[in-house]
Formats: C-alpha cells, sequence, structure tokens
C-alpha cells in the first residue's frame, strides 16, 4: 500500500513527445482510472509507473521514494494487461505463483496466498488448469490473481476488459469493483472507456495528446467538465455544442441559438456569464438528458421550442431523438411515449439549468 | 468445411461450382503429390533393392528392381565391421556436440536479438543471417588456413582429428537456427516477458522459465536441423579429416567402399541407409514440432 506520485513527468520517443509534463498525486488506497482516446499518453504513463518504459524527464514517486531508475520488479507493483500475457505452459496455481517462487517465499505460504487469491476471484475449480483451457473472463480472473498474491504496493491495469465482450466487461468491472473494495490497493487503470472511468474510479484523469485535460471524481467530470474534450468525451452519448451568442434583451441576459431560437438564461446563470462580451465564438454545451419533450409544467429554466426530428431511436427506456440546428447537429433524449417520430415535428425543452458555455477558440468551459 | 455445410443443406441440389471446384483442385493434387512421392521415394527404394543384394546379383544382367535372393549379408559385414561403427560413432558424436553447442550459442543470441533492443540490434540480426548464406565451399579454405595457424601457434592438433568438425559445424548452424529462433521468439507477446519481468523475473529467468518452454517447438525445429545438418555435411569432414578412423560416415563410406574404380555397391547403399535412419527416427518422432516450428510467425504463438 502506498501512494504515488508523478512531477512533470516527460516522455519523448525520438522527437515526438508522447506524455508532455503530468502532474498527478494518487492517495493510498486510491482507485484512479486514465482514460482518454488512443494516443494520449495514458497507456505511456502507466508504463513509466510500472518500469517497463524510461521517463525522459520528471520524477515519479511511489510510497514517497522517487524510482525513476529502480528496475520493475524492485518497485512492488504489479500489473494486469490487456491480453492476460498469461504464461501458457504454467497452470493457473503455477501463473499466480510465478513470482513469488522467484521470490523464493515458503511453500506453504505461497499455497495459502495462491487459494485465498482464487477463493477471492473465483477461480478455486480451475487452479490446476492452463491458461489455453479458460475463457477469457476466466484468463482476466487469473490475470488478477496473479496481481493480488504478490500483495504489491500498486496495482496497474492497462486496459484489461477490452479484449471481453460487452456482458463480459460488465460483470468483470463489477469483479474488479469488489475486489478493490476487499484489498484496497493503490489502483491505476487505464481504459479508453469512458464508463469503465466512470464506474471504477474514485477519481478519474482524463488526457488528451499528452496533457492531462482535468482531474477530479466522476461526478465532478460529468457536471462540472473543464474543457470542450472533457465535456464530449465523458457522457454518451456525447454533450451537444451549439454556436450561440450572448445578447442583452430587455433587462435581462439571453442566448441566441438561431434566429428563431433565443432563451433568457436563468438567473445563476445569467449572473455568471454577465461579463462576458457579447460576441460569437461561444458554444452552447447542453448533455442530451437535458434536451428532453415539453410538458405542461416545466420548471423555472427550462425553456421549449420547436423543432423538426431527424432521426429517432428507440432504446427502450428511451429514446434519442436528432435534429439539426442552423446545421448543426443536435441530440436530445426523450420519454419513449411522448411520440417521437422520424421527420415529425416536436416541441423540446432545454433544461438550461444544467447549461455549460464554452469558448469555442480556446475550448475552455466559461 | 463450407463445401460440407452447403452439401448437408441441399443434399439434393445439384453440386455447386464450390465443390466441383474442390474436387478438380484434389483430383490435381493428388496427382502432383503422387508424382512427387514417385520421384523422391525411387532413389531409397532403389538403394534398399540393391542393398539386399550380393555383389554378384548386382552385377548380373537381371532386372535391377527386382530381387531374387535376398541376402543380409551386407548388413551384418557392415555392423560388424570396426570402421562402420568408428564413423557411426564419430558422427553421432560429433552432431549430438554440434546441436549442444549450436542451441548453447544460438538461444542467448537469438534472445537477445529478439528482445533487448540494443544500438544496431536489427543490423546484427541480418547479418547473422547473412553469413548463411555463404557456401561452405567458399569458406572451407580460409577455415583450413586459419586453423592451421592455429594449429601451428598453439601447438594444439586440430587438422585431421575428428573434433575439429565440432568447432567448424556450428559456422553453419548456429546462423539458421539463430535466425529461426530470433523469429519465434519474436512471435511471443512482449507483454509476456514484461510480465515476467514485473514479476521479479531476471534476463535470464524470462529466457530459461517463459521464452525457452513457450518457443519449444521452434527450438525442437532448430535442434533437429542443426542436428541434420551435421550429421549430412560431407565437404568439411572431406577436407579436414583424412585418416580413416576420424572420418564420419558420409565420407567414411565413399573413401573406403570404394576402392580406385571398384564400387562396392551393396555396401555402399546399405551404409548410406542405415546413415539415413537416425535422421529419419528423430523426424518421425518430432514431426509435429518441427511443422509447428517451421510455421512458427505465421499464427501467433
Amino acid at each position: 500500500m502506498a501512494d504515488v506520485s508523478l512531477r512533470k513527468v516527460i516522455k519523448r520517443y525520438d522527437d515526438v513527445e508522447a506524455v508532455r509534463g503530468i502532474d498527478l498525486d494518487i492517495a493510498d488506497h486510491e482507485f484512479i482510472v486514465l482514460v482518454g482516446p488512443s494516443g494520449c499518453g495514458k497507456s505511456t504513463t502507466l508504463r513509466m509507473i510500472a518500469g517497463l518504459e524510461d521517463i525522459s524527464d520528471g520524477d515519479i514517486m511511489i510510497g514517497g521514494d522517487v524510482v525513476n531508475d529502480v528496475p520493475p520488479k524492485d518497485r512492488d507493483i504489479a500489473m494486469v494487461f490487456q491480453n492476460y500475457a498469461l504464461y501458457p505452459h504454467m497452470t493457473v496455481a503455477e501463473n499466480m505463483s510465478f513470482g513469488l517462487r522467484l521470490k523464493h517465499y515458503p511453500k506453504a505460504e505461497i499455497k495459502a496466498r495462491v487459494t485465498e487469491a482464487a477463493r477471492l476471484l473465483d477461480i478455486t475449480d480451475l487452479i490446476d488448469r492452463k491458461p489455453k483451457q479458460l475463457s477469457g473472463g476466466q484468463r482476466q480472473r487469473v490475470a488478477m490473481g496473479r496481481a493480488i498474491v504478490r500483495n504489491p504496493k500498486v496495482f496497474l491495469f492497462d486496459e484489461p476488459l477490452s479484449n471481453l465482450d460487452a456482458k463480459l466487461r460488465v460483470q468483470m468491472r463489477i469483479e474488479i469493483k469488489k475486489v478493490h473494495q476487499k484489498v484496497r490497493t493503490t489502483t491505476v487503470y487505464v481504459t479508453h472507456d469512458q464508463v469503465e472511468a466512470m464506474t471504477l474510479a474514485d477519481r478519474v484523469v482524463v488526457m488528451n495528446k499528452g496533457r492531462i485535460e482535468q482531474i477530479g471524481t466522476p461526478n465532478e467530470l460529468y457536471h462540472k467538465p473543464a474543457t470542450r474534450f472533457v465535456a464530449g468525451f465523458i457522457g454518451s452519448p456525447a454533450m451537444n455544442f451549439i454556436p450561440c451568442r450572448l445578447e442583452d434583451a430587455a433587462g435581462t441576459l439571453q442566448i441566441r441559438l438561431t434566429d428563431r431560437i433565443a432563451f433568457a438564461l436563468p438567473p445563476a446563470r445569467a449572473a455568471r456569464y454577465n461579463a462576458l462580451p457579447r460576441t460569437d465564438g461561444l458554444l452552447l454545451g447542453i448533455r442530451p438528458e437535458h434536451l428532453t419533450e415539453s410538458h405542461a409544467h416545466l420548471d423555472p429554466g427550462v425553456e421549449t421550442f420547436d423543432t423538426v426530428l431527424d432521426v429517432t431511436e428507440p432504446m427502450g427506456m428511451e429514446t434519442l431523438v436528432y435534429f439539426g440546428l442552423d446545421g448543426t447537429p443536435v441530440c436530445g433524449r426523450v420519454n419513449p411515449n411522448a411520440g417521437a417520430k422520424d421527420g415529425a415535428p416536436m416541441r423540446l425543452a432545454m433544461d438550461l439549468n444544467n447549461m455549460h458555455l464554452l469558448n469555442e477558440q480556446t475550448g475552455v468551459v466559461l | 468445411m463450407s463445401t460440407m455445410a452447403i452439401d448437408k443443406a441441399g443434399p439434393t441440389r445439384k453440386l455447386g461450382s464450390m465443390s466441383r471446384d474442390r474436387a478438380w483442385a484434389l483430383r490435381w493434387s493428388y496427382f502432383f503429390l503422387v508424382l512427387f512421392a514417385i520421384f523422391f521415394l525411387t532413389p531409397p527404394v532403389y538403394m534398399l533393392i540393391t542393398s539386399l543384394k550380393s555383389s554378384a546379383e548386382i552385377s548380373a544382367a537381371t532386372n535391377p528392381w527386382w530381387v531374387f535372393h535376398p541376402t543380409l549379408s551386407n548388413y551384418i559385414e557392415l555392423l560388424t565391421s570396426n570402421q562402420f561403427l568408428r564413423f557411426f560413432w564419430n558422427s553421432s558424436i560429433i552432431s549430438i556436440v554440434v546441436v549442444i553447442v549450436t542451441m548453447m550459442i544460438s538461444i542467448p543470441a537469438a534472445f537477445a536479438l529478439a528482445r533487448m533492443k540494443f544500438w544496431g540490434s536489427a543490423t546484427l540480426a541480418t547479418g547473422v543471417f547473412l553469413t548463411y548464406l555463404i557456401p561452405d565451399s567458399l569458406l572451407f579454405i580460409p577455415l583450413f588456413k586459419m586453423l592451421g595457424v592455429v594449429q601451428d601457434l598453439t601447438g594444439i592438433t586440430l587438422l585431421n582429428r575428428w573434433y575439429v568438425l565440432v568447432f567448424i559445424y556450428p559456422t553453419l548452424t548456429v546462423p539458421f537456427c539463430t535466425w529461426i529462433m530470433i523469429g519465434y521468439f519474436a512471435s511471443i507477446p512482449k507483454e509476456l516477458d514484461e510480465a515476467a519481468i514485473i514479476d521479479g523475473a531476471s534476463w535470464l529467468q524470462t529466457l530459461l522459465r517463459i521464452f525457452i518452454p513457450v518457443a519449444l517447438p521452434g527450438l525442437i525445429a532448430a535442434t533437429i536441423f542443426a542436428f541434420t545438418v551435421s550429421w549430412a555435411q560431407f565437404l568439411y569432414p572431406l577436407v579436414f579429416t583424412t585418416s580413416i578412423d576420424q572420418l564420419v560416415l558420409p565420407v567414411g563410406i565413399t573413401t573406403t567402399l570404394i576402392k580406385g574404380d571398384v564400387f562396392n555397391w551393396g555396401q555402399i547403399m546399405t551404409g548410406a541407409l542405415l546413415g539415413a535412419a537416425p535422421p529419419l527416427i528423430i523426424y518421425a518422432f518430432l514431426m509435429d514440432y518441427y511443422i509447428a516450428g517451421l510455421t512458427a510467425g505465421a499464427t501467433k504463438g
């Protein structure tokens, strides 16, 4: 058990900077998820913590000690790989105990630890099988078991669920969360799947182009994204970004989306945005769930407008509706009983209490 | 597979073009397979027939493809001759030592070239392969000269001693074995050695406990190759050894059983057949591994 700190960590490959100065403090017992699109540097960051990649600049500390030049085996970490990386010629028990056997642990203790980890992961029956006799989910459990028996300071997961089918992925996600609740080992988990990130993490680190965009709890990232990248990356379907302009009208601040559609901002929002220039170059960020069907009793700050739907997607518990506002495609989520039809007109309600305003140029949420 | 599915789906349907294509492909395959089988099996069959004949019958003007008075005298004579057993022993000991030496050089070399990325490792790997392309008929003169110099400087007799071949054969076997094992090691997922490193294994432990067991089919293929090359080598032993008691099987047979223009055909054929037996037996037992090794890299291991 230990905390992990990254100080201005940089990774250069020849003349390409894959990681461009990462500062990150991970508390003891914390479950941190690094998330971002492919090539954002998240895996490289993880591999640098593991010691599988040298760092070009900066410091990595595990448990307060700088480990820049410490080889992986002396960092007291365990790693779970995307393709499981089980040793194909060893049984499950041998796979799990390999690290302990290399360190010459007493046989009785190895057996006790393997038995305990197998029980925790519910793979006791598989202990004498070879990896090729296991399903993907079982292999993933063994890979986790191999990490757990070592009782390391830090767990590192590199996209561990990406090779599993969708249903199993959900199941294993819960499994990983349960294991973490039991063993409480500091965990760094890399994924490109924002749902995994949101469901597993104590705190999520959103990365883009080798930099950290934002660090926060899943709820913070969802409700208070700092940048357009985070706002668009977290949440599915993604947040809508609609070009808009602020206007003064009859003593109130209003936001104009099209020639036809303009809404008065709720007082709290109006106060927050009042100092902004009344020019173009702003984006209204609104999540699909804040674009719903209109009904008789609207809360304050919820404004209605009429539009014609392009496409509807019934999902069962909700129906996604797609339409255009001056050419900008927009997605909303309506009640499946609201009567949304392809090509039909519909009155929608926008909850401006949950809106975001972004600078189109810088991508910063204002 | 797919044709079977089609046939099952519609038993009364006319044969689809797929299965007709397949039938023709099979006919052609069998035609060529039989052709090649005849082509390649004729010499050994002829050897077997000849080995069962007496010298008188071989020189008689009867049907050469039939044995009228089969005899095992050639076999008995050879297997009781100290000379022949000496050749056999020399060949065996040389081949076994060469295989061991080759593996002890090639495995670490291939591991280093495949996994430890160091300056010039890619060039070195290609270089290893290129040395294999230099024919031994070009190498034997400088090698002979070199060994002569070493012999003069150290006073250790190297020329005309069977053990000199143990030093020379690896020049043929090491490059090729290293090359195929680089390919085999490279097909092992990178994560496997990373997992081992994180588990606390050193490079040597990773090689011994992960790479060698996982790459075993490739190692066996390389072993068979090294054995076959050493066993069948003719030019080097012909050049480097001359005394009868230092000869290996292929050279021994041709030098002792051909006296001037007198060819002892029966014994030559018997000796060749007996000499071909060990590699044949090894192939038969390890064939599956050998094929798995040669096709390594085609699919992920």
